[in-house]
């Protein structure tokens, strides 16, 4: 964000003769060919979404005998594909189970690893070195790794538990771990160490220092790795069609479901991708920073 | 970094807390005013708050899952329950761990607090990742639902069939092409993007960047529909690839079906490559943002054209980058799945590793050879894993 404040600077101090069409605010040369490059990529990009926004809004028999660019001219434009989608597929349902997985299994791993991010931030201890490693090293162990085994201990089996929120809440608790506790503890490593100190020669315990200090001052990371993990576990497929049972499922997997019944529920299946998307695009364009700090502190995840 | 082992100052604490019959041990320590030695009455609490919370947060999650008459039925109940429970409990419990530490002599107080703070994240893991993947590759030796050894017969198997090769090859495919087109993309936008005005970079760069909050199902819905569909020739068509085909007079295609120089591999990988580039513009713009301006103009005084200026001045500078990207990228490219399983299941030889994973689990039940893949698919992790450890081993030591 540092480049805006640079533009008003310019702006206000350049003398206005060298502000000619061929420049920017800032003085830079404008480009050309940039500018009509990424035009034609941002609109390749975007297309297809849009196209799937327009199709979604348009009646079967529309849909199948014209092109979704024809639409503005052909017409069949209806809004009964979501009434109808949110009734047959029960998107509704689903929809509300993806909320109540996705939300808590967001915010559990953060309290867990938040404090084991602090003993590795801020303490010595044996082994340390050793364990920073495993985590390192399990954020690219593939999740599948997990499952035939954990199917066994949820399922009937073991616990029972599968097919309900919290088989998958534990689910996602344990799989983002590693990566919670890899932000948080980038993060906590460029917080200033004298605060520590200061408030252990003050008598703090270090439950204190990591409740009334630490915590609140890691907010920004927390914020991070809490939006990927939201985008994570509402776009996940595989572990909701594993350990929910239909009732319980969320959309994504009912989206699944209508892709696999492919011609019956073609109008169906635009209206769901499009409620799918919804959530995790509000989400995309809110926090938006924050997500990319996310990624730029910790990219990888199992 | 070092643990602070120096004691507080006396006038934080000077009163002496007259029910700790210990202070009157005449130990070293006893003489700190906030070292209490054993407090045991500090420590029974500590132990029993710590099994009690385990004990309430166990068996309230428990029961959502074994009794929700208890909660009325109520998903929306038992999601806020699940919520409050798992952090309230989370955060109750470590409260507790803290007491029963601190009711420790302070020397082993300061040993162990760092291992409480610990246990709880790492059972987590060692119970739905370490254990489990351990698990797997003992049953990747055993039979279709792991009662009985079979031996190597699941890798024999495996390693006879050409449909296990034919996935194989397909994953080297994704892997060769996937993160290279994502990371050249991803260049090509950053620096572009970095000539545009302020405004116009945010704007551009929050489009590119957008499919990554699209969910891998929806990103083959939104490509299935409107770019990939293909209806009989002569008819009008809806998707965008065969309208353009037929436009020059081309006969529409059945564009996923057709496995010739494995064309819908290629289609298929088109579309992940749409969800990522934007990850990988993010972060390479960040690093080309940091490419200190004077090396730049220095290069440009010399008379270097910003052809040359990119390739000699600006890649050597991100380049560290651009391999982080690259190897995010094959990591998830390694282990890709949703796409090929919604949009063809492995049908037409576009089958993936992961893919076969699942229906062998899923579809067929077959636990010893699902578990055997999963073990291909680990050793086939353990190149980057050694990487990924190497370059953290750098860069903490850069810190």
């Amino acid at each position: 964000m540092s480049s805006t404040t640079v533009d008003d600077r310019s702006t206000t101090v350049t003398p206005p003769k060298t502000r000619g069409a061929g420049r920017l605010k800032d003085g830079r040369q404008r480009s050309p060919v940039a500018m009509v490059v990424m035009l034609l990529l941002v609109l390749l990009w975007i297309t297809p979404t849009l196209g799937l926004l327009v199709t979604s809004f348009r009646t079967r028999d529309a849909a199948a005998t014209s092109g979704w660019w024809e639409a503005l001219w052909a017409g069949g434009w209806t809004t009964t594909n979501y009434s109808r989608v949110i009734e047959q597929a029960d998107l509704g349902t689903a929809f509300l189970n993806g909320i109540l997985v996705a939300v808590p299994a967001t915010i559990i791993p953060i309290m867990f690893a938040a404090f084991a991010a602090y003993a590795f931030t801020f303490m010595d201890f044996k082994g340390k070195d050793v364990l920073f490693i495993v985590i390192v090293a399990v954020m690219v162990v593939p999740i599948q790794a997990a499952f035939q085994p954990l199917l066994d201990v949820l399922g009937p089996r073991g616990l029972g538990i599968s097919g309900q929120y919290l088989a998958v809440w534990l689910l996602h608790t344990g799989f983002g771990m590693p990566l919670c506790i890899y932000i948080l503890r980038n993060y906590m490593s460029s917080l200033p160490f004298s605060i520590v100190e200061s408030a252990r020669i003050d008598g703090c315990s270090n439950f204190q220092i990591f409740w009334k200090l630490i915590a609140p001052m890691s907010m920004p990371a927390i914020a991070a790795f809490a939006t990927l993990q939201f985008l994570w576990v509402w776009n996940d497929l595989l572990i909701a069609k594993l350990f929910l049972t239909n009732d319980n499922t969320t959309v994504i997997v009912k989206l699944q479901q209508l892709l696999g019944t492919q011609g019956q529920g073609a109008e169906l299946l635009t209206a769901g991708a499009f409620i799918s998307i919804v959530l995790p695009m509000i989400v995309f364009f809110v926090l938006q920073n924050f997500l990319v700090r996310g990624m730029t502190s910790g990219a990888v995840k199992g | 970094m070092t643990y602070s082992h120096s004691t507080p100052p006396v006038g934080g604490e000077t009163a002496v807390d007259e029910s700790d019959p210990r202070v009157d041990d005449a130990s070293p320590e006893a003489t700190v005013p906030s070292d209490y030695g054993l407090q045991p009455v500090k420590l029974l609490i500590g132990v029993l708050g710590v099994a009690a919370t385990l004990w309430v947060m166990m068996n309230l999650f428990l029961a959502f899952a074994y009794h929700p008459e208890w909660f009325f039925d109520s998903k929306i109940l038992m999601g806020t329950l699940g919520l409050v429970v798992g952090v309230g409990g989370a955060a109750v419990l470590f409260w507790f761990i803290n007491v029963a530490i601190e009711a420790l002599p302070r020397k082993l107080e300061h040993g162990l607090v760092p291992y409480a703070f610990l246990i709880p994240g790492f059972s987590l893991m060692a119970l739905t990742l370490f254990y489990p993947t351990i698990q797997s590759i003992h049953y990747s030796f055993a039979n279709r639902d792991s009662t009985e050894y079979v031996g190597l017969q699941n890798y024999r198997e495996l390693f006879s069939e050409g449909a296990f090769w034919s996935a194989v090859l397909n994953n080297v495919l994704w892997i060769a092409i996937v993160p290279a087109v994502t990371v050249a993309l991803g260049v090509v936008v950053a620096v572009l993007a970095d000539k545009l005005s302020a405004s116009s970079e945010k704007w551009a760069k929050s489009f590119i960047f957008m499919p990554m909050a699209i969910s891998f199902v929806a990103a083959s819905a939104i490509w299935l529909t409107t770019i990939y569909a293909y209806q009989p020739p002569g008819a009008a068509q809806t998707g965008a690839l065969n309208a353009i085909v037929q436009q020059f007079g081309g006969t529409p295609q059945s564009w996923l079906s057709i496995d010739t120089a494995r064309l819908n591999s290629l289609l298929l990988m088109v579309i992940l490559v749409w969800l990522q580039t934007g990850f990988a513009m993010v972060l390479l713009s960040s690093a080309i943002k940091g490419v200190p301006e004077d090396t730049i103009e220095a290069a440009r005084i010399d008379g270097a054209s910003e052809w040359q200026i990119f390739w000699q001045v600006i890649i050597p500078q991100i380049l560290g980058t651009i391999i982080t990207v690259f190897i995010t990228v094959v990591i998830l490219v390694l282990k890709v799945f949703d796409i090929v399983y919604v949009l063809t299941n492995g049908r037409d030889n576009t089958n993936v590793i992961a893919n076969m994973f699942f229906n062998e689990m899923f579809a067929r039940g077959q636990a010893g050879r699902a578990t055997a893949i999963v073990v291909i698919l680990l050793i086939a992790v353990i190149p980057i894993l050694i990487f990924q450890v190497k370059q953290f081993r750098e860069q903490e030591a850069t810190r």
